[in-house]
């Protein structure tokens, strides 16, 4: 009892959000829009599958008649050995094109399948890299990434099959119902009584069948989830000896898993007895009736036998028809997200008339600039001032004051909600995005380091910049004797959370990375994390060559790096409480005063 | 795939046509009746199934295969650190360590992390370890923990050595502020109580408040059951790391180790958490791992390791006296708090 209340508290250990694919109901205008990504292909793809569809349908059609009513009835009951040669030379004739065609069938509807997905989360990547700041804000990058990948990914079956099977199937059942009504219009009519059966099962029971399949995928999803946390935290689990509870937890999921795993198969167990019962329901009416109706002999034998080859056939087309309609009804889902993003806009775009400013000089006013992320709580009040071109200013004050907006601002990454922030004495809503970001270096606190080779993430900063000039640059600001150190030199491969580098290395390659990007003015997130001595060192004498002649916003957190600002600017929850140089503002005995001395103190005494 | 099913579409249609060939010379030949030439055409598709089936088969087993040998390959794995049958499994550690001489080489191609590094440290003493990146600090942190054992030397904590104890027991005596604060999708409340899942909510709150982080809990919208992770909102850095030497504080550990943990707050909350934590340190044995002399100029003995080597140990006026590596650290970082020796801060 006690282990099972502890199972339950366990059971409660972690929350993971299940990416639900839902259904939706069908939606023409949407399925419109899908659609319109087969566009590019109506000239050869499209038509190409179309053709081969065609042609297996109308092979199909016409074997069982020529094998019943010709073969059989014909050449066999006429004893007409010329006839039957002929015959099992055009149908073997007619098999090879259905075995050519078939495998260009699925080799190009494949390919169509394949180019239609490439080419919507291509769309869907370069749309959602454009979106500001804002829509980050609001999403984990989590859900972004399922909606690039799984969303995408469930769309590629109704591409590849889905829409081409959807014609083949619909050609064969009335091609079928055509056929045998010509045959034998009685018999005909006594097999159908089975189709109402057929498709109760096939819509019906498949939704069944579907929706247990899709509580087994967010299973699956939850279980994922975990194993892909508990990998990553392992250390912390280890080391606070949590391994049993944790298997506790997992067994919990595992189990939960696995019951929807039983339900799904106990469920799908029944689809395909049913499926033959109704198809041996329609066997035996066949039989029964068609007997009777050759004794009559209202049909022949071979017609009696294409009949049979129908009925084989007809299940299929019907069964398959059920399944597309349920990848129709998830695609939908799918779409309904990945249109969602596909609509959204920039919050921050260029106007119309943008001015394009090829050279700026780099002189930042702020004009009484208010700003809110999210409409309600004020992160800036009414913040002025005004840093000359090629000055420094240092922002100064606790977590949460406002420095990180006024930098975002100044980047644009988001639009003040109210005031005007200028650039050169335009306003930069008016200048160019494209134009004020080239002119824009942002060196953050934790450095991003993309998978590639050192010299590849730092001529991130100018993509067309020759390797001498990497070097170069690297040199500048004192990265080089540790570069050239690493065993494969530049050509080292790092990685995002890799431990090639430590902390500080990562700030020199950042370093590095904006002196040659060459911008005007330099937004500088100051690193907190500790640095070791030697390297602390070197990013104290970069950061004067990377300062040099350039407007620089530093987020500072050291204190020589702030005293040598030109400005500095003491922010309190949003608002400017302080404005000065290190001399004036000790001198004054304010707000920068205390923050000083708290550091000085945390050193000196105690 | 693409090839798979046509070409067995195709198979069973020459059946078929073999059938028809053969059947219908048969049937004029008259040792074939009409009936059981029909009857031939539904047989035949009774045996194709089967025929198709076992190629399909056949291809998911070859797959089953290849990963049933890549789980193999990972449930082969041994686990190298394991208990002892008498370890023991209970009890409070007290928090004396004793490292004596000790080596550490990760494998054989690599240089040795650790070399013949020998302190002792007693309940309620700080050690701290300062030296830069790849100098053995955090080597000496998993040799404690035993997440590794050493090439040679001994380490004892309370004049027992490591495997004396259980695994369990050992490192829920240890409470670990890693560098990276690695915080689960769960709330606040269960992430600091994640070592310790019985501890009560004031046990919950008392460690909160130790770490600096109970204030900022209470201004969240659920406070103590906000949602961390993919789902939950984004802590910043700091907070983060409050949070997770609130999870350390949980355990009530004998020994606590902070890994450069106050890296990411700002300076007067790292000021903070130090006050807070000299309370929490003091019947502990506290190892502080930083770059910052300031986090760690309080230790009882400060360690200054390079490349694997103690280069220098001692109080910080000691190490001060002696001119030496530490000095050099220290001239770099004090450098900059020299600004203050102005006359404003005299008094």
């Amino acid at each position: 009892m006690e282990n099972q209340a502890k199972k339950q508290t366990l059971m409660n250990r972690f929350f993971y959000t299940s990416d639900q694919i839902i259904e939706k109901p069908f939606n023409w205008a949407q399925m419109w829009r899908l659609l319109k990504y087969l566009k590019p292909y109506r000239k050869n793809l499209l038509p190409l599958s179309f053709l081969t569809v065609m042609i297996s349908a109308a092979i199909r059609l016409t074997v069982p008649i020529l094998i019943g009513v010709y073969a059989l009835d014909k050449a066999i009951a006429g004893r007409d050995m010329n006839l039957l040669a002929i015959l099992i030379s055009v149908i073997s004739g007619l098999y090879l094109v259905n075995y050519v065609s078939n495998v260009l069938r699925i080799r190009w509807m494949n390919k169509l399948g394949q180019h239609v997905i490439y080419d919507l989360r291509q769309h869907l990547f370069t749309h959602v890299q454009r979106l500001s700041h804002r829509f980050f804000d609001e999403r984990s990058a989590g859900s972004i990434l399922v909606r690039i990948m799984n969303d995408i990914n469930s769309l590629q079956e109704l591409f590849t099959s889905g829409v081409i099977n959807l014609l083949m199937d619909i050609l064969l059942l009335f091609g079928i119902i055509v056929i045998l009504f010509s045959l034998s219009p009685e018999l005909t009519i006594a097999i159908m009584v089975t189709l109402p059966v057929m498709f109760f099962i096939s819509t019906n029971l498949r939704r069944k069948i579907r929706r247990s399949w899709q509580k087994v995928r967010l299973k699956q999803s939850k279980l994922n989830s975990h194993l892909n946390e508990s990998i990553q935290g392992i250390r912390v689990t280890q080391a606070f000896t949590q391994e049993k509870e944790n298997m506790m937890y997992f067994e919990g999921v595992n189990s939960e898993n696995f019951e929807a795993w039983r339900e799904a198969t106990k469920k799908n167990a029944t689809f395909r007895p049913l499926v033959e019962m109704t198809n041996a329901v329609g066997t035996a009416i066949l039989i029964w009736y068609g007997t009777s109706l050759i004794i009559n002999e209202t049909i022949t034998i071979g017609v009696f036998v294409s009949f049979a080859f129908y009925l084989g056939m007809f299940w299929e087309p019907i069964s398959r028809l059920g399944q597309v309609y349920n990848q129709l009804l998830m695609g939908m889902a799918s779409s309904e997200r990945i249109f969602e993003f596909l609509d959204e806009k920039p919050s921050v775009a260029d106007k119309e008339d943008a001015v394009k400013i090829k050279e700026l000089k780099g002189r930042i006013e702020f004009e009484q600039v208010e700003f809110s992320y999210d409409g309600n709580r004020k992160a800036l009040h009414s913040i002025s001032f005004e840093v000359p071109a090629g000055t420094s200013l240092a922002l100064v004050g606790h977590t949460g004051s406002g420095k990180t907006t006024i930098a975002n601002l100044i980047s644009r990454f988001y639009d003040a909600t109210g005031g005007t922030v200028k650039v050169d004495g335009i306003p930069i809503t008016d200048i160019s995005l494209s134009d004020l970001r080239s002119q824009i270096s942002i060196v953050l606190q934790d450095t991003f380091i993309f998978s590639g080779t050192i010299m590849e993430n730092i001529r991130f900063g100018r993509p067309n910049a020759a390797d001498e000039e990497v070097i170069e640059a690297a040199k500048a600001v004192g990265a080089d004797s540790f570069i050239s150190a690493l065993p494969n030199g530049y050509a080292t491969e790092v990685e995002e959370r890799g431990n090639v580098l430590s902390a500080g290395e990562r700030q020199l390659i950042s370093f590095a990375r904006a002196l040659l990007a060459d911008p005007r003015i330099l937004i500088l997130d100051e690193a907190t994390a500790s640095i070791d001595t030697e390297t602390e060192v070197k990013i104290q004498a970069a950061l004067k060559t990377l300062l040099h002649g350039r407007t620089a916003i530093m987020i500072a957190h050291r204190l020589s790096t702030i005293r040598d600002a030109d400005k500095i600017l003491v922010l309190d929850h949003g608002r400017k409480i302080e404005e000065g140089n290190h001399q004036e503002l000790i001198e004054k005995r304010g707000m920068y005063y205390e923050l000083v001395k708290a550091q000085y103190q945390m050193f000196q005494r105690n | 795939m693409s090839k798979f099913f046509p070409l067995m579409e195709f198979i069973g249609n020459i059946c078929l046509v073999a059938l028809l060939s053969f059947g219908g010379w048969l049937v004029m030949q008259n040792s074939l009746k009409p009936g059981e030439l029909v009857a031939f055409f539904s047989l035949v598709n009774y045996l194709m199934w089967p025929i198709m089936n076992l190629g399909y088969v056949i291809n998911l087993f070859s797959q089953a295969k290849a990963s049933g040998e890549r789980l193999l390959e990972i449930l082969d794995a041994k686990e190298e650190i394991t208990d002892s049958g008498h370890a023991v499994k209970n009890g409070r550690l007290n928090g004396d360590v004793v490292f004596s001489d000790v080596s550490l080489q990760y494998t054989k191609e690599n240089a040795e992390a650790l070399h013949g590094v020998s302190f002792q440290a007693e309940r309620g003493k700080t050690i701290g370890l300062i030296g830069a990146t790849g100098s053995g600090k955090s080597s000496i942190i998993q040799l404690l923990s035993r997440f590794y054992e050493p090439t040679s030397g001994r380490i004892m904590i309370d004049g027992k050595p490591l495997e004396h104890y259980s695994l369990k027991m050992l490192r829920s005596n240890i409470g670990v502020v890693p560098q990276e604060s690695f915080l689960f999708s769960s709330t606040i409340r269960s992430n600091i109580s994640y070592g310790n899942p019985d501890a009560s909510m004031e046990e919950i709150i008392e460690s909160a408040k130790r770490a600096q982080a109970h204030d900022f809990i209470m201004e969240l919208p659920n406070q103590y059951d906000t949602m961390l992770g993919e789902r939950g909102l984004g802590l910043s850095g700091g907070q983060k790391q409050r949070i997770a030497i609130a999870r350390a504080i949980c355990l009530n550990p004998g020994i606590l180790i902070l890994d450069d943990s106050t890296s990411a707050v700002d300076m007067e909350t790292e000021h903070r958490i130090q006050l807070a934590l000299r309370e929490v340190m003091r019947d502990r044995t506290t190892f502080i791992i930083a770059h910052r002399i300031s986090s760690l100029k309080h230790a009882d003995e400060i360690l200054v390791l390079d490349k694997g080597v103690v280069k220098e140990r001692g109080t910080h006026e000691q190490l001060l006296e002696e001119n030496g590596l530490y000095k050099r650290i220290f001239d770099l970082q004090y450098k900059d708090q020299n600004v203050l020796n102005e006359p404003h801060f005299a008094g």
